[in-house]
């Protein structure tokens, strides 16, 4: 039998916001453990919270961005449970139930398809919630029946985005969230750091003969943290289910956690096990209100974002599709590829540069477009120069290594390093004759017919002035004389 | 209780005027206060904790300012006590359970921080119904609290302490909490001056939580002035409180001249009937005689839903228990607190929860999270919001034909220790006319206005409309003159 699947993802995404959702305290990755605590996000008897504007404006921008309605009226509600990194012995979440809404609702992002279109995953939700803290397992403090608990993450603010049940393939889900984390960053609403845990995701999985309608158990695999272990722990529980329906078992309802490292699934609890969170408003927190101004003032704040700007790149600028992929992954590349435009390069020389040299940096350093120390006009002016014919490809190669060494604009280095080209015909026409006068075979070769000979001259030339000779002069004037 | 103290006949207001004119220093007042606490606690109990040397601090910083000719807070040198339901930086804050025995809170709430701004002297931590759970003051780890007017008799609760302390001259002002009643019952029971402002007038910030939605912090004091003035002071918006509303806070000191000339008053028929007692309803309607007297016009309404114990009481316990079941989750042996030993973790809360938590927290806590588990919630915690709507109407509606209502804070005077321990039911309905008042989210205040035939003091509730604590100081200023003992 042939099946299909049915997958639903709840991705929790870290927003980059300077605090913490419901305290002053910094949201900050990396601290000593317990330092970024206060009262009210260690949970002591007597504190409260205060949501921070900050929160509600950056998931509303996601959420526009995504094409979510924004809920006039929205409630945090408390999600209970005991567990040790947990402080106040419940979480602050919105949850939608039949009286409560969350922040936004409906939605969706567009992901490539199997046939080469777009298709649209439609999002459920978008709700804010509080992060917990850290249980720590060290072995010298395992050995004698402790753990340790860093309060730090404790209230940082987090946003879930969930989709309905509209993914097919684990490459659908690796697509919608490349797209998720391209929007998340682009908007500036999380730094999508993967190795920091920005995006953790759990998955819906359950699947289905092909032509049934109706919706076979699902199975949750929860905490993975990278699209492509989510990719794997996916085919993995789509083989079990059809392995087990095969073999005339029955799926169970069950929470999964994924072993990246033995590519397995276990089971972390059946329904039976499932808790009572006993979901209620926190009467902690006032409902929030948004109005229409506000929800228009976030909108207007929204960048340009990735779809529109591939558009608009294929319209404007004279590069090819591929170079409008690399220039419209990252909002900042972006801008400053049109940066490099507006101070007077052509596009196509300016894309050039950016998808070879200017990457290759990026890449080689393991740093961002923004930490460079190349400017968009510094790179512009060396592409000028090159332009002019001022300094050779090849020398503007060099320079531009020196640039990001030491963030010195091209005319200061082109100057302190001499390297000018060698257009002078008085100068190169007592460099040429010295060569041909140390070279008598290659020019009787040469004037043989054999003109694959010009490399090796035009190569002495360049080892004789560094690299400085302007190539299309010397080889006219190399023509001349051995003509 | 009778005391030579050189203030216990003297109220606030007098003290602050003594000081300011150097008639006597902080530090006299303070170590006489101190030498009384000494002397009556063992028999009251008001006291938890005593913080002699912050006290004495306190004074000695204040004398300072008066020497040296500063500008000087309201409270200046008024020895006041704290309700041990407040944190208190750097002095231990029980909530009157052995699960906070060695709590001892790094942060100040925002009302202590406003006192200590106000130049007050704090005196230490006052004894309590277990995280505010109860109406005797019987259910706390450090023993009931007794009732200075007679010591066979409870204080009410939960804020026994903060009434007792007042009444026997241990402290000129305290504060307390009131979730279901908690300050009007204790300030009836012990024959002193308690308010319950309207929710949201006075930050909850560093109150530990019992039922957030309900909760508030009152003010107890000797008389309705003193009491006004210290509201005064507590009272306005903080940012650390989301549900502390932008209400400018008027000169209540003022209201309490006002007299209630041209006020209409209403009577909640439903609060006056079967079940209260002969001598309470009588000394109730004296205090009503003295308002009509006064200028005010009284008129009979109904508060179906408010009034009717099967509906106000019982949707108070559901919504007050399942709060408090999620708000007391926090107390689990991990960070703070008393701790059980165990080998597992599960047990570890077990344990720590069942020896740390008095027999009424645990009863509730319970009953709180029954309330609210999957399948029971739409019949339990939904039905009881959808009466809190209805009670919330019930007083609109009187309100849209009077300026107060006028009732008995409880059916019957203070009784006698022990007496309802047993019978959980019978002790609930000692809140029957203060519940669907936290309900509603209205001020209300008890005022003295007479005794029943055993001597006991017997206060008159008088409650007012969202925000119009002004209106309610006014009438039980004109209460007060008329009938002080
Ligand atoms: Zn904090």
């Amino acid at each position: 039998m042939t099946y299909e699947s049915v997958i639903g993802l709840e991705v929790h995404a870290q927003l980059a916001t300077t605090t913490k959702i419901f305290c002053g305290c910094s949201a900050e990755f990396g601290a000593d453990p317990n330092t970024h605590v206060c009262p009210v996000c260690l949970g002591l008897p007597g504190a409260l919270p205060v949501l921070n504007q900050n929160v509600v404006e950056m998931a509303m921008r996601i959420a526009l961005a995504a094409g979510c309605t924004i809920q006039p009226r929205s409630r945090f509600l408390r999600k209970n449970y005991f567990y040790p990194d947990l402080p106040k012995g419940y979480q602050i979440s919105q949850f939608q139930s039949n009286e409560e809404m969350p922040l936004a609702t409906g939605g969706g992002v567009d992901v490539p398809s199997a046939d080469g279109g777009t298709k649209t995953i439609r999002l459920t939700r978008i709700h804010m919630e509080e992060d917990a803290g850290k249980s720590i397992h060290q072995e010298a403090f395992v050995a004698a029946g402790e753990s340790l608990v860093d309060v730090n993450r404790c209230g940082v603010p987090l946003i879930e985005i969930v989709s309905e049940p509209d993914l097919s393939t684990s490459e659908e889900v690796f697509h919608y969230l490349t797209s998720l984390h391209q929007l998340l960053v682009y908007t500036g609403v999380s730094e999508g750091d993967m190795e920091k845990g920005h995006m953790r995701i759990d998955a819906n999985v359950s699947i289905r003969p092909v032509g049934e309608t109706q919706l076979g158990t699902k199975v949750e695999i929860k905490n993975v943290n990278s699209f492509r272990n989510c990719q794997r722990a996916i085919e993995s529980e789509i083989q079990r289910q059809i392995d087990l329906l095969e073999t005339g078992g029955e799926i169970e309802q069950a929470t999964m956690l994924y072993d990246p490292d033995r590519n397995i699934l276990r089971a972390m609890r059946t329904k039976e096990e499932s808790d009572d969170y006993r979901y209620f408003p926190d009467p902690d927190l006032v409902p929030l209100v948004v109005d229409s101004a506000w929800v228009a003032r976030v909108q207007s704040q929204i960048p340009e974002l990735p779809e529109v700007k591939r558009v608009r790149f294929a319209e404007d600028y004279d590069i090819s599709a591929d170079q409008i992929d690399v220039l419209t992954a990252d909002r900042d590349v972006a801008d400053y590829f049109e940066a490099a435009v507006a101070a007077g390069v052509q596009s196509r020389l300016a894309a050039n540069w950016i998808q070879g040299d200017v990457m290759r940096v990026l890449n080689d350093r393991k740093i961002a477009i923004g930490d460079l120390r190349v400017s968009a006009e510094d790179l512009a002016e060396l592409i000028g120069l090159v332009d002019k014919g001022d300094i050779s490809t090849s020398i503007a190669r060099t320079v531009f290594d020196d640039m990001v060494e030491t963030g010195d604009s091209p005319a200061a280095i082109v100057e302190k390093k001499g390297l000018v080209q060698i257009s002078d015909t008085g100068e190169l026409d007592g460099v040429l004759d010295q060569i041909i006068a140390d070279n008598p075979k290659e020019v009787e070769r040469f004037k043989g017919g054999d003109q694959k000979l010009m490399g090796f001259f035009m190569g002495q030339l360049m080892r004789a002035t560094k690299g400085q000779a302007n190539p299309q002069k010397a080889s006219q004037l190399l023509r001349e004389k051995l003509g | 209780m009778a005391d030579d103290s050189v203030f216990s006949a003297q109220t606030a207001r007098g003290l602050v005027h003594g000081i300011r004119r150097e008639k006597y220093t902080a530090r006299e007042i303070t170590e006489k206060i101190l030498a009384h606490i000494q002397n009556t606690n063992p028999d009251i109990n008001a006291f938890i904790t005593v913080d002699e040397a912050g006290a004495l601090e306190a004074a000695d910083a204040v004398d300072q300012k008066v020497a040296a000719g500063q500008a000087l807070g309201p409270l200046v040198g008024v020895p006041i006590a704290l309700k041990d339901v407040l944190c208190t930086k750097g002095l231990r804050t029980t909530c009157a359970s052995k699960i906070l025995d060695n709590f001892v809170p790094p942060y100040d709430a925002t009302v202590v921080t406003r006192l200590r701004q106000a130049d007050a002297i704090i005196l230490g931590k006052l004894n309590m119904d277990e995280f505010a759970m109860g109406s005797s003051s019987e259910n706390s780890h450090f023993g009931a609290v007794k009732n200075p007017r007679d010591q066979t008799r409870v204080t009410g609760g939960s804020s026994g302490g903060s009434a007792a302390a007042v009444a026997a001259g241990q402290a000129l002002m305290t504060l307390g909490s009131d979730t279901g009643g908690s300050v009007r019952l204790p300030a009836s029971f012990c024959g002193v001056v308690g308010l319950k402002p309207t929710y949201g007038r006075v930050s909850r910030y560093g109150l530990i939580a019992y039922a957030s939605s309900l909760d508030q912090i009152g003010p107890f004091a000797r008389t309705v002035e003193d009491t006004a003035t210290l509201l005064g002071v507590i009272a306005g918006h903080d940012p650390r409180d989301s549900t502390s509303a932008h209400v400018p806070v008027p000169d209540y000191l003022l209201a309490c001249q006002r007299g209630v000339d041209g006020l209409t008053i209403g009577l909640p028929t439903e609060f006056f009937g079967a079940g209260l007692q002969s001598d309470v309803r009588d000394a109730v309607m004296q205090g009503i005689e003295v308002l009509e007297k006064n200028g005010a016009s009284i008129r009979e309404v109904s508060l179906p839903t408010a009034g009717h114990p099967a509906f106000a009481i019982a949707a108070y316990y559901i919504i007050a228990t399942a709060e408090a079941s999620s708000n007391l989750s926090r107390y689990d042996g991990v960070k703070y607190g008393f701790r059980d030993e165990a080998e597992s973790l599960i047990d570890m809360y077990v344990q720590t929860r069942s020896k740390g938590f008095g027999a009424e927290v645990k009863r509730r806590i319970m009953l709180g999270t029954y309330a609210l588990s999957a399948g029971y919630y739409d019949a339990y915690y939904r039905k009881a919001q959808q009466v809190r709507t209805l009670i919330r109407r019930d007083f609109d509606r009187a309100f849209e034909s009077c300026d107060l209502l006028a009732s008995p804070v409880s059916p019957t005077p203070a009784f006698k220790l022990g007496e309802k321990l047993d019978d959980p039911l019978q002790m609930y309905l000692s809140d029957i006319y203060t519940v669907s008042v936290n309900l509603a989210g209205i001020p209300g205040i008890s005022v003295p206005c007479g005794t029943s035939t055993e001597g006991l003091p017997i206060g008159l509730q008088l409650l007012g409309n969202a925000f119009a604590e002004e209106t309610i100081l006014s009438a039980a200023a004109v209460v007060e003159r008329e009938l002080a003992s």
